[in-house]
């Protein structure tokens, strides 16, 4: 067992998309809230195999395409500043502010370094003692966990020169406030199999009651996500509306308690505005008062102001699942990802960077 | 962002605080130390799944096989069997 390549056989890709096909009786709409499993679908062309019965709609699981633009001049803003050591995913270094990305920054002579894990920026901060090192805390549940774990190690270390920006997000309000849209067409969910493998999927269960669609929690591969879609759409067919759980190898109906108990010592729930979406109630997590002095938004003097994203991008409407890339006059013109105008062409599992990537590539 | 990649746990730090222990992951040949703090009772020799440097869960050995499980069940009831598909339709734990 090596737990990837065996998921990618084609031979039960086919299979499953076979029986998929005989399955579909109706015309369904199915939400992969997951900008990796977006990825993954767009990847391996997934949605080209299904029958046109069956649509597939991008969700906002993108944690740095829902970044707010406003954010993201903050962090240009002290990323900028003298003696300050900016650290941050790699993804999030070419999401263009209101006035420049943090790329722009570095270029212009700032200290802007990508790290794999918030863990690396502790380090570099217990070997920078004196400079200021600020790490850019975006992410889902998925990524929590180990923003959390990096405070408790730099509050164990006694560093004073660390703190976050924090902009951590959570999925089942964002279900919510898809499903409270007007214009919602989504019948069904496949839920983020390493969001659900942190929390479980307990929170999933009165969702899908008070909304009548069904939600699976699914995995990464291919073969996981066409076991996914399988099992929504069996639901849908027999109308049901059920949480029920692919990814078994990773996820619990519980979750994991130790993780979860080390993100909420940390973290507690606020409400962040999404880009693209809008302000959600109870959407995210901002660190607790005892944790306070790790906030770079209170330590560092930044300008919040409204901003206006370019009129032509129509990301939001692409988050909200409403509309497809293709559908943008400025997808593949004016915007590329060498020169994006709008976050889900930056991030490598924005819907627009994966249709530019794979689809117009093999279009080609 | 919400990447996992699954590894297999190859050596363990002792630290008196569980919220401090790493151990060293096997992926695929490439050896990274890993924070170990959301994993119960780790051993040498489990595979996790591990997200930006943390150990997300332990990945159940049992429950590997089951995409193709669910195909074999699948397809054997077919089409024409659609809702009668005893002991697969309640995959909730």
């Amino acid at each position: 067992m090596k737990y990837v390549s065996e998921y990618r056989d084609k031979e039960s890709a086919l299979k499953y998309t076979g029986l998929i096909r005989k399955l579909v009786k109706g015309e369904w709409s199915i939400m992969e809230v997951c900008g990796g499993q977006t990825h993954s679908i767009v990847k391996y062309g997934i949605d080209q195999l299904l029958p046109d019965s069956v649509t597939l709609i991008h969700g906002p699981g993108c944690p740095v395409c829902v970044t707010p633009i406003e954010l993201i001049d903050q962090a240009a803003e002290i990323a900028g500043l003298a003696n300050v050591i900016f650290c941050s995913f790699g993804d999030m270094l070419r999401v263009p502010g209101s006035f420049t990305d943090l790329l722009g920054v570095k270029a212009s002579g700032g200290d802007v370094r990508m790290v794999y894990s918030p863990v690396d920026a502790v380090r570099i901060a217990a070997a920078n003692p004196d400079k200021e090192i600020v790490f850019f805390a975006v992410g889902f549940e998925t990524t929590a966990p180990v923003t959390a774990s990096a405070v408790l190690q730099a509050e164990h270390l006694g560093l004073s020169n660390f703190s976050l920006l924090v902009s951590h997000v959570l999925v089942p309000p964002a279900i919510k406030a898809v499903l409270s849209g007007e214009d919602c067409a989504v019948q069904g969910f496949l839920a983020a199999g390493h969001v659900c493998s942190v929390m479980g999927y307990t929170e999933y269960e009165p969702i899908a009651e008070k909304y009548g669609v069904p939600i699976v929690v699914t995995g990464f591969e291919p073969l996981d996500i066409l076991e996914g879609i399988h099992m929504c759409l069996k639901q849908l067919e027999e109308g049901r509306a059920d949480v029920e759980n692919q990814y078994l190898r990773a996820v619990s109906r519980d979750g994991n308690r130790a993780a979860i108990e080390i993100m909420r010592s940390v973290f507690q729930i606020t409400d962040r505005k999404w880009r693209g979406i809008g302000e959600i109630p109870d959407s995210g997590f901002s660190l607790r008062e005892r944790f306070a002095g790790f906030d770079a938004g209170k330590r560092f003097e930044v300008s919040s102001h409204e901003v206006d994203e370019p009129e032509i991008c129509i990301s939001g409407e692409v988050l909200r699942g409403n509309k497809k890339p293709f559908e943008c006059a400025a997808f593949g013109k004016e915007c590329t990802p060498e020169r994006p105008l709008g976050a889900p062409m930056v991030s490598s599992e924005g819907a627009c960077a994966a249709y530019y990537r794979y689809r117009l590539a093999r279009e080609r | 962002m919400c990447l996992g990649v699954p590894g297999r746990i190859e050596e363990i730090s002792e630290n008196d605080d569980p919220l401090f222990v790493t151990g060293k992951v096997n992926f695929g040949g490439v050896l990274r130390e890993v924070i170990l703090a959301g994993i119960k009772d780790a051993k040498i020799g489990d595979w996790v799944i591990v997200h930006a440097g943390f150990a997300l869960n332990k990945l159940k050995e049992d429950e590997a096989s089951e995409v193709f499980e669910y195909l074999r069940q699948m397809s054997e009831f077919g089409q024409d069997e659609l809702g009668d598909s005893e002991g697969i339709s309640d995959r909730s734990e």
